[in-house]
């Protein structure tokens, strides 16, 4: 019921994105996150080749799912997980991130998982510290775990990603989910697209790999996979977007809009949706259409196989 | 009590106004240059140094700090700064400006901006009048630019009742509020909020016009844009009382150093992209841009050692603006005499100071320095309050062999000895 124990080391110390990634190691973490996929469904879920290990989650900025993704992966694999959940204000009490970093390391972990509101922050810890660091998102940067859950979920679904019609719609200026999607659907060879509207769209999204649309029918049409991003509800003080109601009408994922992709599209989301703001229940409840929940089963098997991944060279010193 | 009469000899005299450097000495006496040109004779008593050849000109002038940082300016050749008002707190009262003035003595001259608004919240005028008086040498918005275009408008028409110069930082508020970086591929792959370099545009074309309605002379002192540069060249061919700077980063870096999230690159405002940065140097060579200014920012590394949008914008620059200006030089793009002019004379000129000409009766603040001695900057090593540079590890080239200020050596290297 376990993964490979035998293959190629993996060449990262950390895994901080998607960008610097080679084609190879995206198919290594997706080949051994496919294994992991089958001992989750097991009765008995555990695998504790991380036993004695510790695991420290520390999430700078609020996330309920994945963090409960990487404690549960972490612990599938025998971990002691341990959460930190601190808000951002909370650690403003005069420590500077790298004091804690510091802190972090002195507890002797074996891996860090690190989610921070500001884009480089995870690196710059990761830069301090003596064990692995995986990024669970940082600002508006990159959320690789996000991405390698989201193409194994594709491809278990399509039997492959090389030459499928990619459709990422929405809030795509805030999204570090669409960045990290951008560059693995570029490596692994899909057809990318990025609609938005020209408020949400980033400068120069061609160069990340992604062909811009700024009318939802035409993004979708012909897409084989439909990716939805989640519009936060503050976005409409900045005048971003107008209202909900508006925003609903000119890029929600309907039934009527969806029927321009391909019949056999998938519909995805990373989480949590806003139901009526950018996806229509009724999209995201189709069983043969939505990928939805597919994608957070998917989420633990990714993080399982990135966590003994990046722990293997350590574990190999171990008398 | 007044210093012994100086002699230079030796030296090659960059006069900045004249654009002429020539071999020759130049004698101190009473604080003042007292005699300029070939085999003058040392008076009885003078101390006499060798120049052997090395460039001597006015001590620099550097006109946009925020901090008056001795050590730094010592270091850089600088015996005037002026001072933004961005102080804690801000230069909004006279006796502020009064206190600010007297920061640096005796080694350095601290010329203070006066605060535009109180508190430097573009709302009411600061009593610019009364911090003329105690010693302002003009009225800054600080960091950022005001926002109320009305309020802006008033202070012009005040200012220029005063004659004082207004020096209004060129970024619209609105669209530079929450970002870190300039709109781009950059940008976008480090997922960091920005804005569009036309930001600077916007404040330069509407600052422009409400100058051009009022008559009042504006200095916009960061021009980092070609978009900035064509609007300045514009202004001034339509004779416009305008003048504008410019700072080393702008010329010589691009955006693309901020890949890897290096905080030390986030400066306020943010790096462009090359092409901007090609426009910056030819405006600086052909006189657009009149000064080069440090905008000398120490911060500690705790302020920047952050993540990129948390770190402190803002790099240490004083004692690189000589050697980053010559790497210009040295590259061909702008003349020694035009580096010197933008370091010295033009920022004299435009705020009315006693400084920056090698002319007889001139103030003796002096810079001897060799432009070709080559060394590394090294960020922990260098002099001043804080190290937070962009350019840690560049070779630069230019030493500064001896600073003079009011007729006093405040530093003078090894290679000159000092006799008598």
């Amino acid at each position: 019921m376990a993964s490979a124990t035998v293959s190629a080391p993996f060449p990262h110390r950390h895994l901080l994105a998607i960008e610097g990634l080679s084609r190879a190691d995206i198919l290594q973490l997706l080949d051994e996150a496919e294994a992991w996929v089958e001992t989750g469904r097991h009765a008995r879920k555990h695998d504790d080749r991380l036993a004695g290990l510790t695991q420290v989650n520390a999430f700078f900025e609020a996330s309920t799912r994945t963090l409960l993704s990487f404690e549960i992966a972490g612990k599938r694999l025998g971990a002691d997980v341990v959460n930190l959940v601190a808000s951002q204000s909370s650690l403003k009490k005069g420590e500077t991130l790298l004091d804690t970093a510091l802190t972090l390391n002195a507890m002797r972990p074996d891996v860090i998982v690190i989610r921070h509101e500001s884009s480089g922050a995870v690196a710059l810890i990761a830069e301090k510290v003596d064990c692995p660091v995986i990024n669970a998102g940082d600002g508006r940067h990159e959320h690789p775990t996000q991405a390698l859950l989201d193409a194994l979920t594709i491809r278990r679904r399509k039997g492959r990603i090389e030459g499928l019609k990619v459709a990422i719609c929405g809030d795509i200026l805030h999204s570090r989910v669409a960045r990290s999607n951008f560059h693995l659907l570029a490596a692994l060879g899909a057809e990318v697209r990025a609609v938005a509207p020209p408020t949400l769209m980033p400068h120069g999204v061609e160069r990340l790999g992604a062909r811009p649309f700024t009318r939802m029918d035409e993004g979708l049409a012909g897409a084989d996979v439909v990716m939805m991003l989640r519009l936060q509800l503050e976005r409409m003080d900045g005048a971003w977007v107008p209202s909900t109601r508006e925003y609903f009408a000119t890029f929600g994922l309907t039934e009527a809009r969806l029927a321009h992709a391909a019949p056999d599209v998938l519909v995805m989301h990373p989480g949590p949706m806003n139901r009526g703001v950018e996806i229509a229940s009724s999209v995201a409840d189709d069983i043969q259409r939505s990928a939805i929940t597919e994608q957070v089963e998917m989420g633990v098997a990714v993080r399982m196989a990135c966590l003994d991944l990046l722990t293997r060279a350590r574990r190999a010193e171990r008398p | 009590m007044t210093p012994p009469d100086l002699l230079v000899t030796n030296a090659r005299l960059l006069d900045p106004e004249a654009g002429t450097l020539v071999a020759g000495d130049l004698l101190v006496r009473e604080r003042r240059i007292a005699a300029l040109g070939p085999g003058l004779a040392a008076p009885e008593g003078a101390r006499v140094i060798d120049a052997r050849g090395h460039v001597l000109a006015p001590a620099l002038i550097d006109s946009c700090v925020f901090r008056a940082d001795i050590a730094a300016a010592t270091a850089g050749g600088i015996a005037t700064m002026l001072l933004m008002p961005d102080q804690t707190p801000p230069l909004d009262d006279p006796a502020l400006v009064e206190r600010a003035e007297r920061l640096g003595k005796p080694r350095l001259w601290v010329r203070p901006l006066a605060a535009a608004t109180r508190r430097l919240e573009g709302r009411e005028l600061a009593d610019l009048a009364l911090m003329q008086a105690a010693g302002a040498v003009g009225v800054a918005t600080g960091r950022g630019s005001i926002a109320d275009t009305a309020v802006m408008l008033r202070l012009l028409r005040y200012a220029g009742g005063l004659g004082l110069v207004t020096v209004s930082h060129p970024e619209d508020a609105a669209l530079v509020a929450g970002t870190v970086a300039t709109e781009g591929d950059m940008a976008t792959r480090l997922g960091l909020p920005a804005a569009p370099a036309a930001a600077e545009a916007l404040a330069i074309a509407r600052d422009l016009r409400l100058a051009a309605l009022t008559g009042a002379p504006l200095h916009i002192p960061c021009v980092t844009t070609a978009e900035g540069v064509a609007l300045v060249r514009a202004a001034k061919a339509a004779e416009q009382d305008v003048t504008a700077a410019t700072a080393p980063p702008y010329c010589l870096l691009s955006d693309a150093a901020l890949a890897g999230y290096r905080s030390f690159a986030r400066l306020s405002p943010p790096l462009r992209a090359d092409a901007d940065r090609r426009a910056v140097v030819a405006a600086l060579a052909d006189g657009t841009i009149d000064m080069l200014a440090s905008r000398h920012d120490p911060r500690s590394s705790d302020e920047k050692r952050q993540p990129f949008a948390e770190a402190a914008p803002g790099d240490a620059g004083a004692a690189l603006l000589l050697p980053l200006g010559l790497s210009l030089v040295h590259q061909g793009l702008l003349s020694l005499e035009r580096l010197v002019a933008a370091v010295t004379l033009a920022p004299a000129r435009r705020f009315g100071l006693p400084g920056g000409r090698l002319q007889p009766d001139a103030p003796a603040d002096l810079l001897l320095f060799d432009p070709d001695a080559p060394w590394r900057v090294e960020s922990d090593r260098l002099p001043g309050l804080a190290g937070n540079t962009p350019f840690d590890g560049l070779g630069v080239q230019g030493r500064v062999l001896l600073l003079v200020k009011g007729g006093e050596i405040l530093h003078s290297a090894p290679e000159v000895p000092c006799h008598g």
